[in-house]
């Protein structure tokens, strides 16, 4: 199969594109954070106003119920709409991108470490598009695009490699569903690492106000974040299975046995045992909360360690980063 | 005593089942497992570890003592599992017995207070309480439903659903220890071995460990008793991109198993890499390929030998392959003498031959322009003393003996010679192509799949299912007014923290509600 140079041109260009659009959405969702009032303003706000109800108070952000219709907030919502709109294009551009490598190397667009990182962050910015929908927090989308765009860099600096075919060992149906699987869990897993991480910023700043005051009291409920997280891993946590499993049977027809403790597949055993914990911690006395979430970043981390060191730095069978 | 004994056992078995042990001992399983991902393991490259050892001194050989180089066949790691293990079946035991009792039992009664459930809805309707709750069993069709009638007259519903989430939530956990015993089976009874095999329609015969070139046996695997097939190579075609990545590799192969082995019949099979040979309960696998070149000797007596033997390639981008071949002077039967006259020829192939000065290399993996570069050593081998020696190398003390002496040294195209100065002429003939071949078997891996897919079943039956309840009270309106003859309570509370079951019950609520709301208008 040979490579079109046009369409693999095009999707350079997309690519390229797509991360300018990011850094532009980010700007304007950080502005929007930016503009949200923090809890102490709001509280002082429904003091002076009168409203001395202080169970609303209490009520932070995250419930679309309560929306103080102050022009301060209506200004920030049109930024942060426009954000939304720039991240939409972005996502557009960045499918468009992943589509023309797939078409012009006549394959699925995740043979080698590049096309992989930019299909787990197309799946992570669309999962977070659907999560938006559902739960009112907006404003947080620069906490998701942040680690998209330096995936992004990374990827189209240090990982990029030119379109080619596959080679022998990845000409396999397998690597259209484990690699999609582990693609998919991973983009979710992401965003459920990335409100875990805020959660833990916005619980120490619920326990003493002082803490990140600026910043965490701005975030959505405690709760809101553990419930995202949580939601997404439940939802994450069995396709990863699936995909270790398909990882295991491709692996059985490919290399002669199921499993191997390869570095690869040693390093996702971790990630999984440590999501694992996870679901377990949230469902146990004294570690829910604050150390599950702990284990729930812990195991995110897990995962990227596996996509970057076990990929470039150790020896092993799965290596087809393609990075020269 | 013995009563402090108890004590004691009771005690660490409380506390080996609870939930935070397990999560302890799952913390460590994924801290114990990570070294093995990031240090040299002997199970997949021994040599690696040996340089890892010798190039970290003393701290390469306390990790050795550690067993930080089998770290999966270690004692800790072991124990963290077996403890897990223990702990598991600790948990699931009485979650068993509490599930078997819960399939059994009738939902709860209906608490006095719906207000004060997380869920709640209420109206009085213009139905009386009998028609209430038959529209409430219709509604609550799927759930495990138990009625109910109150003093006052009152009568009510309990009903619950969801009981699949703790069946999936133990699937799940049975199936994780069906995976783990069944895996354990399968390192007793399974083996691997690796074999190259010229592809000039050489064979190779599944009959004993003497066949393979390594071979990696389980712990109740001798090698005596192994599935009997063989396999007959007649060609291998690799197909390279312009820039030398590979494209396609395919092995021409035949082989015989079972009853074709008595009758002699061979079927075709192509091997490629992804798509095994699975044959009476073995599999074979292509694993790598490179280049035998065909030596022929041509004796002073006029005698020849002919030799093919593999060369493994040293650069797998360019395939530049590094070998030898040996022979024995014909007509001797006196060791002294044939360890006098042993020839060796040793050094490289490159299948597309590019020179700097007369150092060769390879320009590309195909066999477009192939050529050696090789040494010729004639005396003693050192093959006969016994000890293991490499079919790749020759044996250097025997060269710092001066026991093998270096004769000539020459690059050649096929069909070019060399001539020593006792007249021996040896002859690069061409470069065939060798497949490298394993052959695995593992008895219970169809095991440890259903086991994988049972679990994820389970998984996905107790992360999705929701267990919760409802209940509704229909009581007679105390003044009955027109059209206001029962009031109708509904009460609703998830068992599982899930949150979500809030849209269930707003639309079973008001459907319950709005059923009689539509039949108050038809009446």
């Amino acid at each position: 199969m040979l490579v079109n140079a046009t369409l693999a041109h095009y999707s350079d260009w997309f690519y390229a594109s797509a991360v300018v659009v990011y850094v532009l959405a980010m700007a304007f969702y950080l502005v929007e954070q930016g503009m949200t009032k923090t809890r102490r303003q709001r509280e002082r706000e429904l003091v002076a106003v009168g409203g001395g109800d202080p169970a609303l108070a209490d009520q932070v952000p995250g419930e679309p119920t309560e929306e103080p219709p102050a022009r301060g907030r209506d200004r920030a919502d049109r930024i942060g709409r426009m954000g939304m709109a720039l991240n939409v294009l972005g996502v557009l551009l960045h499918a468009a991108a992943v589509l023309l490598r797939g078409l012009a190397v006549g394959r699925v667009p995740w043979g080698n470490m590049y096309e992989y990182d930019s299909a787990v962050c197309l799946v992570a910015l669309v999962t977070w598009l659907v999560l938006v929908r559902k739960f009112d927090v907006r404003r947080l989308s620069a906490f998701v695009l942040l680690p998209v765009v330096v995936l992004l860099f990374l990827g189209g600096t240090m990982l990029y490699s030119t379109a080619s075919p596959l080679q022998p060992a990845l000409q396999s149906y397998w690597l259209v569903i484990h690699v999609s699987a582990a693609i998919t869990a991973t983009g979710l897993l992401l965003v459920a690492g990335v409100a875990s991480l805020l959660y833990l910023a916005r619980a120490g700043n619920e326990r003493d106000p002082r803490r990140l005051a600026r910043f965490a009291s701005r975030l959505p409920a405690a709760d809101v974040l553990d419930r995202l997280a949580y939601r997404v891993t439940v939802l994450a946590f069995p396709l990863f299975t699936f995909g270790v499993i398909c990882g295991a049977i491709w692996a059985e027809s490919a290399w002669g046995r199921f499993w191997g403790w390869d570095p690869k597949e040693t390093c996702a055993f971790v990630a999984w045992v440590c999501y694992a914990a996870y679901l377990h911690a949230r469902a146990t006395a004294g570690w829910r909360g604050n150390r599950a979430a702990m284990v729930n970043v812990v195991a995110f981390a897990v995962m990227v360690f596996n996509l970057f060191f076990i990929n470039l730095v150790t020896v092993g069978f799965h290596s087809y980063a393609g990075v020269a | 005593m013995i009563q402090g004994l108890l004590a004691f056992l009771r005690n660490a078995w409380r506390g080996l089942t609870t939930m935070r042990t397990a999560l302890i001992l799952l913390a460590l399983l994924a801290l114990g497992a990570l070294p093995g991902a990031l240090l040299p393991q002997r199970q997949l490259d021994k040599a690696r570890v040996e340089k890892y050892i010798t190039d970290h001194g003393w701290w390469g050989q306390l990790l050795d003592r550690l067993q930080f180089y089998d770290v999966y066949s270690s004692v800790w790691f072991s124990a963290v599992y077996f403890l897990l293990f223990v702990s598991l079946v600790g948990c699931l035991a009485p979650r068993t017995a509490e599930y078997l009792r819960q399939v059994r039992a009738k939902p709860v009664i209906t608490p006095r207070n719906l207000s004060r459930l997380p869920h709640h809805d209420r109206a009085t309707v213009d139905r009386d309480v009998d028609e209430v709750i038959a529209a409430a069993r219709s509604a609550l069709r799927g759930w495990r439903i138990a009625e109910s009638t109150e003093d006052n007259g009152a009568r009510t519903v309990s009903a619950e659903r969801g009981y699949l989430r703790e069946t999936g939530n133990l699937v799940f956990h049975f199936a994780l220890l069906g995976l783990v015993v069944a895996f354990a089976i399968g390192k007793l009874y399974s083996y691997s071995g690796q074999v190259a095999v010229v592809a000039t329609g050489t064979q190779f015969c599944n009959s004993g460990l003497l066949s393979y070139d390594s071979f990696t046996p389980g712990l109740r695997v001798d090698g005596t008793d192994l599935d009997p097939f063989c396999v007959r190579v007649n060609g291998f075609r690799a197909s390279y991109l312009p820039t030398g990545e590979a494209d396609t590799f395919d092995a021409d192969m035949d082989y015989q198993s079972g009853g074709d082995l008595s009758t002699g019949t061979w079927r075709h099979y192509d091997l490629r890499v992804n798509e095994p040979l699975r044959t009476v309960g073995d599999r074979v696998y292509l694993i790598g390929h490179g280049y035998a070149p065909e030596f022929t000797v041509i004796f002073p007596d006029g005698q020849q030998r002919s030799s093919t033997v593999q060369w493994p390639p040293a650069d797998p981008t360019t395939l530049l392959s590094a070998g030898t071949t040996t022979f024995d002077p014909p007509n001797t039967t006196d060791p002294a003498e044939l360890r006098k006259h042993q020839l060796a020829i040793t050094g490289l192939l490159a299948p597309t031959a590019v020179y700097d000065g007369t150092l060769l290399s390879s320009a590309f993996p195909a066999a477009f322009d192939p050529a050696v570069a090789v040494d010729v050593y004639r005396g003693d081998l050192g093959n006969n003393s016994g000890l293991s020696h490499s079919l790749l190398t020759i044996d250097q003390s025997m060269v710092d003996q001066g026991r093998l002496v270096k004769q000539a040294r020459q690059n050649l195209k096929p069909g070019e010679e060399i001539k020593l100065d006792d007249g021996t002429r040896i002859r690069f003939d061409k470069v065939e192509q060798f497949v490298q071949l394993q052959i695995s078997h593992d008895p219970t891996q169809v095991f440890v799949l259903v086991f994988a897919v049972l679990m994820l079943v389970g998984l996905a039956g107790s992360l999705t299912i929701k267990r919760r309840r409802l209940w509704i009270r229909a009581a007679p309106a105390d003044a009955e007014a027109a059209g206001e003859r029962t009031v109708v309570e509904v009460g609703g509370l998830a068992r599982t923290d899930q949150a979500g079951y809030g849209e269930e019950f707003t639309k079973l609520a008001t459907h319950l509600l709005a059923v009689t709301s539509a039949d108050r208008r038809g009446t």
